[in-house]
């Protein structure tokens, strides 16, 4: 199964990135582990600089901005 | 530039819905659609620019070029100024904190950068240019550049890296894994627009209630407050005005898209620019919502010695701009 990682300190930004990969995965039918992930040292662990970050199978998709519902289902397909 | 603006809002108001100009509510509508119309335009423009240098030099980059060249004390500069035309939203401080000094960033330089990020922004920026005219703005583009760089150099000199939570210490320790090449991206600018106008897009769209908002309020008191109503209260003169407008700032953690149109019709009705600009600098540079987010990586002895010489340059700053404007 896929595993989908939202990296961000639960800003009103990562909340929006969260809720819009639940849409694009009810949008194109496919199951996948969606994580949050909010704790600030466990983030670093990726070594990113701006959140909110998204994440598809531990490789860093978007970050710094919101990912539109459109382009996760983009990546979602690939 | 805006002279058209000016006359759609007059055919607006006093042709198309036949009002008479000189009543209040009139005057309160016609400058609600100029304000509006001039602020939508400048900010989409203002965006793209930013969202065209910011493409070019995005964060990993600005990071790269401080970790590996020497600067000899220019990298205060560089810090401020790539943190002018990087987008900031609080919630990314910690990781952006984080990220420079664990590639081994001098604290201080780390530290402009998170004041200059959020404190000279495109949307304040904007802002200001549309209400407040150019030299506000080139004041307070200037000034918010020379406080964070030298916020930042003092702070340097306090020796704060003992105050940080140990375990951003440890991450310091062992900085050597960060330091992982910058791989610039290749796209042509062509190809760069079309993400680079709807992010434009996004952020006018973000902060398009605020501005309504602010300006519909400021509208009304444009209309219905007399003029040098606030001269009385808050003057030049008094020495408290740049202080208490400053500390009122801090805490606050607002949209300035929503209150700047205000401040627009305080200045009008007499309240000085310059401690207008304190006051703005002090609502965007610090904020109770980022003092919690920081708690994570400072201990509050440090973050209170932030909070406090970021204040104070600012409240400095204010005095400054009264005596020059």
């Amino acid at each position: 199964m896929i595993e989908i990682k939202v990296l961000g300190p639960g800003c009103p930004k990562c909340k929006t990135t969260y809720s819009n990969v639940l849409e694009a995965l009810k949008q194109s039918n496919i199951e996948a582990n969606v994580v949050k992930v909010e704790d600030i040292e466990e983030m670093m662990k990726y070594n990113v600089l701006t959140t909110p970050v998204l994440m598809i199978d531990e490789q860093i998709k978007i970050k710094g901005r919101v990912a539109q519902v459109s382009e996760i289902v983009e990546l979602l397909k690939k | 530039m805006f002279d058209w603006t000016q006359q759609l809002a007059d055919w607006f108001t006093y042709n198309l819905l036949g009002l008479v100009k000189g009543n209040h509510f009139a005057d309160a509508l016609n400058f609600f659609v100029f304000d509006t119309i001039k602020i939508f335009i400048l900010l989409f423009f203002m965006s793209i620019l930013m969202g065209i240098v910011n493409s070019y030099f995005p964060i990993e980059k600005v990071r790269y070029a401080l970790q590996k060249r020497k600067w000899y004390g220019l990298d205060y500069f560089f810090a401020s100024f790539f943190g002018t035309v990087t987008p900031f939203c609080s919630c990314s401080s910690v990781p952006l904190f984080i990220g420079f000094v664990q590639g081994g960033i001098p604290l201080g330089v780390t530290l402009t950068f998170l004041i200059s990020s959020p404190l000279v922004d495109a949307v304040t920026v904007t802002l200001f240019l549309g209400l407040f005219g150019m030299k506000a703005t080139l004041i307070y583009v200037i000034s918010g550049i020379i406080i964070s760089m030298v916020a930042g150099f003092i702070l340097s000199k306090m020796k704060l890296e003992k105050l940080l939570t140990p375990w951003v210490q440890q991450l310091i320790e062992n900085k050597a894994k960060a330091n992982d090449e910058f791989k610039e991206e290749k796209t042509p600018l062509i190809k760069r627009l079309p993400f680079i106008f709807s992010e434009a897009m996004s952020i006018v769209k973000g902060v398009s209630i605020y501005i309504i908002i602010g300006v519909a309020i400021g509208g009304l008191m444009h209309g219905f407050i007399p003029i040098n109503f606030f001269e009385e209260y808050i003057s030049k003169d008094n020495p408290l005005a740049v202080p208490i407008a400053v500390l009122l700032g801090v805490p606050m953690y607002t949209n300035t898209a929503g209150i700047l149109p205000i401040m627009e019709v305080l200045v009008q009705k007499g309240v000085p620019l310059g401690t207008t600009i304190a006051f703005s600098m002090a609502v965007v540079a610090l904020s109770f919502p980022e003092a919690m987010l920081l708690k994570k990586v400072m201990t509050g002895k440090m973050l209170a010695i932030f909070f406090a010489v970021v204040t104070l340059c600012i409240i400095i700053s204010g005095y400054i701009f009264n005596l020059i404007l």
